[in-house]
């Protein structure tokens, strides 16, 4: 069926099953590739993106329950204040080894920012623990969110 | 490491660039059959319009190398890290061979002992060269000439080229025989803390994991692999797949393995639901976790071959004042990558390329030479970033499994594994079942040890001619040698191979597994001998200095002997392993839940000649995380033959709420380079388990130490 999608501010018509998640539509269909698929089943939080500001995992997300809410990946986070905040503070802290997860985790930590400007260490265990980074960064996660907070 | 004298070789490249082809020789005795008595390699390419291409033999998968192997060739080509373009390899063995590895691989923590010197001598040589060529172009002498960000510049008229204006020319340049590298003390970028280079396509997603690969006309696939090894296809119902919207092929390889093909990933998914396969378990139908481990307690009960001999290891330990012994045991392990396992193909009439990340990019050309009959120059492999790889990438079985699929259909496919499949289909890293004895003095001096290691041998079917009269040296890694000054020592292996179970390379390898076993033993012996961990250490370390000073480091850094609440501890290990020298402290806290809480770690870490400090400070941080995650949480265990674990929530990684704090403190010297990628991986289990037993006074023997065996602590 015909789904109209709203996008990182375009609007896209894609013509897919509606209980098909998000991440497959993004990737697959759309070709927005910097949204990773990790575990499918939202543990990991690769998949991690926004919609309607708040975080969602699109591994598990149909896409036919939108319902024209706006949806921001890793592609278009560094056109808002704190993704871009974020963005440095990831490059100025040297956070990223694969990289793989880190579009879910810098997703996850923006919305944490937009939630919560100054969070505690308290608060990033509680927005960053569903995102699972097998490099090991959480140190220098935890130190790029404070300083992306302090930015 | 031996500094390896490199012969240089010049050629033109069809664009007109300059190429610098190598040869090392003396490799030839190490390189499997076939190869000549030179190899040349080729790592700089300087095009006309000046762009400077370090061609990458290693794989890049967070370890940071695509950064530290520029900073290697940068430095002696004089140019910023911001001036160097990085591109896989193409498979090639005689040019891009590891030569610690005998293979174009990337693995075992070797990239930058590998890389340290051909790498200068590569940039350097080239430099020389396009000095050469400018030189001669103006008529002066090279001597009278210097470069600056590859800016060549006559110093007393102030002309200037750039390296695009002499490439073409400086081929013609003799290739220069003795290179005179720079002096450490005038490192511009070695030893700084550089910028990674591969990161900000990482923070915007548009960073391409193989994985992410797209091409024209492009399907999508998915698999179900027999979940019993050996098992096959009953039946399915694959009108029924057909049926699901987008689905276009249904694929089977043998009776092992059914793919489904459609319009995307979720149609594949879909598809491969419908098809509701009904397998045949086949002959290892009934091996359970619990019959592989009978097994190799049985072969442990026999002799194995002796891998170190020192003094009458035996005899010691009948004499001594106090004698200990144990059995301590690894369960098999998943590599789980972030990136699920992955392969885009297109097959055709005669030829055929590939699109992967991989560690062993002429292994996997390979695969897809076995798998499609082509000739291997026929098959392009283009290579790679890896979301991670912890040793996954060091087989290619996914790929040749992934070229049986492709050549099927005639339209290029992107094979995805669902994360169940790649858990469920890993070569994991082998069970180990490990014999250890020690003997005590009447003063608590350690007089005699033995260990014996049983597990099978990776070395053996992964590169053959290196398994040599029945010893597997990386089995016996960090245990074959050890730190320590003992005066008798006994170490054999027996080797013993899992029915119905691949194994492989894990991050860490022999050190991760005979490290656990050798320093929690120590810290066994310790606490027998009533001393002081770091000090029973300390006793042993008199002829070592680099050891006992991260030793000494570690303890005073992590303030060791100081007081810590009821139901904390601190735990101890050192290692030399790869190259390098590690002591790290973990202090941890085990309430009478059987939690195990992280409170902080400290790595004490001296690898010689260190390229970047922050790369290596970042390996020990995420290294460490991964090693206490696993010792944590992971098993792989079997029921039925197949394996019972199947994703991220019952194959645990550590989370960011679980973290502790770490803290590096590293030792810089001149030394040659040792590895780091696996060092604080290898170093997690011991430490923590030592800290587990000061915590709680329960030795755990076996990994992993949660389920269950701390309750009531």
């Amino acid at each position: 069926m015909m789904i109209t999608l709203l996008v990182n501010g375009q609007s896209h018509q894609v013509d897919v099953p509606d209980d098909m998640p998000l991440l497959w539509v993004l990737r697959d269909v759309l070709g927005m590739t910097g949204t990773k698929y990790g575990c499918g089943i939202a543990q990991c939080g690769s998949c991690t993106v926004h919609l309607a500001d708040r975080p969602v995992r699109s591994c598990l997300l149909p896409v036919g329950s939108l319902n024209g809410q706006a949806v921001v990946t890793i592609e278009a986070i560094g056109d808002t204040p704190n993704g871009r905040k974020v963005q440095q503070a990831w490059l100025a802290k040297e956070v990223v080894q694969c990289g793989y997860c880190q579009s879910g985790q810098i997703m996850a930590a923006t919305a944490l920012l937009n939630q919560t400007p100054k969070p505690t260490d308290a608060d990033i265990d509680a927005a960053m623990s569903g995102n699972i980074c097998r490099c090991g960064t959480y140190v220098r996660i935890r130190d790029a969110i404070h300083t992306a907070a302090s930015a | 490491m031996p500094s390896r004298r490199l012969l240089l070789r010049a050629s033109l490249l069809a664009g007109g660039g300059l190429l610098l082809g190598m040869r090392l020789p003396g490799l030839a005795h190490a390189a499997p059959a076939g190869a000549g008595p030179f190899m040349p390699n080729a790592f700089v390419r300087i095009d006309p319009h000046g762009a400077v291409t370090l061609i990458m033999a290693h794989t890049e998968f967070g370890q940071g190398v695509y950064t530290s192997s520029a900073m290697l060739m940068g430095e002696e080509l004089e140019l910023g890290l911001d001036q160097i373009q990085v591109q896989a390899a193409p498979p090639d063995l005689a040019k891009y061979i590891d030569p610690l590895l005998y293979d174009q691989a990337t693995g075992g923590s070797t990239s930058t002992r590998s890389d340290w010197m051909r790498l200068r001598e590569a940039g350097a040589a080239a430099r020389i060269m396009l000095v050469a060529a400018a030189a001669k172009q103006w008529g002066v002498d090279p001597a009278g000439c210097h470069v600056e960000r590859g800016v060549i510049r006559h110093d007393a008229t102030g002309r200037t080229l750039g390296y695009g204006d002499v490439a073409s020319d400086a081929a013609a340049q003799p290739v220069p025989k003795d290179i005179k590298l720079k002096d450490p003390a005038n490192f511009k970028l070695i030893g700084t803390s550089a910028k990674r280079i591969d990161t900000p396509a990482k923070v915007n997603g548009t960073a391409v994991f193989g994985i992410d690969v797209r091409l024209p006309g492009m399907r999508f696939g998915t698999l179900a692999i027999t979940p019993v090894m050996g098992g096959n296809v009953v039946r399915m119902d694959e009108a029924a797949a057909r049926r699901v919207a987008g689905v276009r092929d249904v694929i089977r390889v043998g009776d092992g393995a059914v793919a489904v093909i459609g319009d995307h990933m979720w149609a594949a998914k879909q598809g491969l639901d419908a098809l509701d396969i009904v397998w045949d378990a086949g002959p290892n139908g009934r091996l359970t976790t619990a019959s592989l481990i009978a097994a190799m307690e049985q072969a442990s009960q026999h002799p194995g071959v002796v891998a170190a001999k020192k003094g009458d290891a035996s005899a010691a330990i009948d004499g001594a004042a106090t004698r200990l012994s144990a059995i301590y045991q690894l369960p098999f392990l998943s590599h789980s990558p972030m990136e699920p396992l992955n392969c885009t193909l297109h097959i055709q009439a005669g030829q055929a390329e590939i699109w992967v990340g991989t560690q062993v990019p002429v292994r996997a050309q390979k695969a897809v030479a076995d798998a499609t009959g082509l000739p291997m120059e026929k098959i392009t492999v283009n290579n790679h970033l890896m979301g991670g790889g912890f040793g996954r990438g060091l087989e290619v079985n996914s790929i040749g499994l992934a070229a049986a699929i492709a050549k099927q259909v005639d339209y290029p496919v992107k094979l995805v594994w669902t994360r169940e499949e790649d858990l469920r289909h890993d070569n994991y890293r082998p069970y180990y079942y490990d014999h250890v004895a020690g003997g005590l003095d009447g003063n608590g001096k350690l007089i005699g040890r033995t260990h014996r290691v049983t597990g099978p041998s990776i070395l053996a079917r992964w590169a053959p001619p290196a398994f040599k009269n029945g010893l597997d040296a990386d089995a016996v890694e960090c245990t074959a040698e050890t730190p320590y000054d003992i005066p008798a020592e006994l170490v054999d292996y027996v080797r013993q191979e899992p029915q119905g179970m691949n194994t492989s390379w894990w991050r860490g390898v022999g050190a991760t597994h005979n490290l656990f076993v050798v320093e929690s033993f120590i810290d066994e012996l310790a606490n027998a001998a009533k001393q002081d961990p770091v000090e029973f250490r300390r006793g042993m370390l008199q002829k070592n200095p680099r050891a006992l000073a991260v030793l000494n480091l570690a303890a005073e850094k992590s303030g060791w002997g100081g007081k810590l609440p009821a139901g904390h501890g601190r735990g101890i290990e050192l290692q030399f392993a790869f190259g390098s020298y590690l002591a790290c402290v973990m202090e941890v806290e085990v309430p009478a839940s059987g939690e195990i809480l992280l409170h902080r770690a400290v790595i004490a870490v001296d690898c010689g000649m260190t390229v970047n400090p922050d790369t290596v400070r970042a390996q020990m941080e995420g290294g460490l995380i991964l090693g206490l995650g696993t010792a944590m949480y992971n098993e792989i265990t079997l029921t039925d033959g197949a394996v019972d674990q199947s994703n991220f929530h019952d194959y645990r990684t550590l989370r960011m709420n679980e973290a502790p704090k770490i803290e590096v403190h590293q030792i810089r010297n001149t030394e040659a380079p040792g590895g780091v990628g696996e060092s604080g991986t290898a170093a997690a289990a011991p430490a923590l388990g030592n800290a587990i037993f000061a915590a709680t006074g329960k030795r755990i023997r076996r990994l992993p130490f949660g389920n269950g065996q701390l309750q009531g602590s």
